[in-house]
């Protein structure tokens, strides 16, 4: 791993969003449309009920730490399709820059994309509802870490696809990962689901994390068993989109599919 | 760290195949390049010149044959060639919303240049685009966008330039300043030039020696001299014409 080639793609991201307006404002949009939205749905119901006491911190918590997976699968997905578009991935695959110096640097980028959308949803559910995600204390880090993780997985997955498919299969960059919302129990727990697609949620890191936030928010302990479980499909989701990714650059080679990028 | 003494070929290739499919792109191709020249790679549309350089740059895995540049293999030796090889082609681009000193300034870091600023100054001088440093590379004209490409492809100093048709979106005048500046840049720095193309008035300007190849075969090698000599033909586009029309190949 060479990090001043990793450092030279991270300035390549920055250089590029800096000169780009809608490309910052982009990163905002939807998720502070989102939690205005849904904030207000929430103050709003809460007048219909006693019983429910974290009602309001359940859903801004949820729409938060969902907005970090999304932002975190949408930055690596879009650092490859950013070369696509530019047709710029000759030069890169022609450099001595390493593939996996290049997934190193979208995870960089990816955790920075989330780090800007997040100080911000931080924010406004702060001003708008009063809620500090903070009240999660440290464990709001480590779920953070793991959706971040979650999300550089599925980013990898994409932009194997996306290599396989061609630029066809670009729209999964911001659509696949909502197949998997009804089942990541981001607003409702597992529990909730019919019986045959919980075993389905016990497999996704995010469902353990959202678990893991409500027992947090809850006050009810340390969520350990949900955090091992998360961390360690994590580890194997990773692995797995690693080797999807060099498996499909490889066939790539094979059958000419990086000459044709951008045809 | 590895094999390279001035007797090593900038390029060796020997018995390259490469089948997309039904189609066999390149057909058992040998031929090496000497260090220093400028060589080129002639044929018609579809004759396999991208293929062949781009198993030169990894970009495309041989189905039969070996490769060896700086004396080097892939897939080990990949990171020391690349770090030491550049490419252009009309078929590429830069990322456009960048401008030329942020193009110039990435890429400066992908191929390590030890002092980006001076020798990125140095290239843009050279290629007369310095005013447009801060510009960026999508509002540039076609011709400044060539030279910001193929100041890209000097930034490392490249041992071996591969160029597939870098003049083919070019007007008359900018592709003259294209070979001008290939020409310079092969006898001040010694660079190995590896040139595709079917213009054959540039190829027989340009080339030290040239590969003829047909449907992904070799037809001849030789001086555009020797190639012209051997079809008693004036010019290399006579020789094309005549094999392009199904000519016997006088190998
Ligand atoms: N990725 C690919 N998949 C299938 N066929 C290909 C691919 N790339 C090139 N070919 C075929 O291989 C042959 C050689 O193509 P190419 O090397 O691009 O020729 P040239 O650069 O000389 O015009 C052509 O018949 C072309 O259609
Ligand atoms: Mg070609």
């Amino acid at each position: 791993m060479n990090l001043g080639r990793v450092r030279g793609l991270i300035l390549r991201y920055f250089y590029l969003y800096r000169g780009s307006l809608p490309r910052l404002l982009e990163q905002l949009y939807w998720p502070v449309v989102d939690i205005l939205v849904w904030g207000f749905v929430t103050i709003y119901l809460r007048q219909f009920e006693g019983e429910l006491p974290n009602f309001l911190a359940y859903f801004l918590g949820g729409l938060i730490l969902w907005d970090v997976l999304f932002r975190s699968q949408v930055g690596v997905s879009v650092a490859y399709l950013e070369e696509v578009w530019s047709r710029n991935l000759l030069n890169l695959f022609v450099s001595p820059l390493r593939p996996a110096e290049f997934i190193a640097a979208s995870m960089g980028i990816a955790i920075m994309r989330v780090a800007f959308t997040t100080v911000v949803t931080l924010l406004i559910a702060y001003l708008f509802y009063g809620f500090s995600a903070f009240v999660m204390g440290v464990w709001l880090w480590v779920f953070m870490g793991s959706l971040v993780l979650m999300g550089w997985s599925m980013g990898i997955f994409i932009a194997g696809l996306v290599m396989r498919f061609g630029q066809g299969a670009e729209s999964l960059a911001w659509g696949l990962i909502f197949l998997i919302q009804p089942v990541a129990a981001v607003f409702y727990p597992v529990s909730v689901l019919p019986g045959f697609l919980q075993p389905v949620s016990h497999a996704i890191p995010a469902a353990h994390v959202f678990e893991g936030m409500r027992q947090v928010l809850d006050g009810a302990g340390v969520p350990t068993t949900h955090l091992m479980a998360a961390y360690a499909l994590n580890a194997v989701y990773l692995v797995a989109a690693l080797a999807f990714f060099y498996r499909t650059l490889a066939e790539a080679k094979r059958e000419g599919r990086l000459l044709r990028v951008g045809e | 760290m590895d094999a390279l003494t001035p007797a090593t070929p900038a390029v060796r290739v020997r018995g390259l195949s490469k089948r997309f499919g039904a189609t066999l792109a390149v057909d058992d191709l040998s031929f090496e390049i000497r260090r220093g020249e400028i060589y080129g790679l002639l044929g018609a549309n579809g004759a396999g010149k991208t293929t062949t350089i781009s198993m030169l740059l990894d970009l495309v895995t041989p189905t039969a044959g070996e490769v060896e540049v700086l004396g080097l293999r892939y897939p080990k030796g990949r990171e020391a060639i690349l770090s030491r090889v550049n490419f252009s082609s009309t078929y590429v681009s830069l990322p456009l919303r960048l401008t030329v000193w942020e193009n110039l300034r990435v890429f400066a870091a992908l191929y390590g240049v030890k002092d980006p600023k001076a020798c990125i100054h140095e290239l843009v001088e050279r290629f007369e685009i310095g005013h447009a440093m801060k510009k960026k590379v999508g509002d540039l004209s076609s011709g400044q966008k060539t030279r910001v490409y193929l100041a890209k492809a000097l930034l490392n100093d490249p041992a071996i330039l591969f160029l597939d048709e870098p003049t083919a979106s070019l007007d008359p005048d900018m592709a003259d300043k294209t070979r001008q500046v290939l020409l310079s840049v092969q006898r001040e720095r010694g660079a190995t030039v590896l040139i595709t193309s079917h213009n054959m008035a540039e190829m027989e300007a340009l080339c030290d020696r040239i590969l003829f190849i047909d449907k992904g075969r070799k037809l001849m090698e030789g001086s555009p001299r020797q190639i012209l000599d051997r079809y008693g033909r004036a010019t290399l586009e006579e020789v094309f014409i005549h094999v392009a029309r199904g000519g016997e190949a006088l190998a």
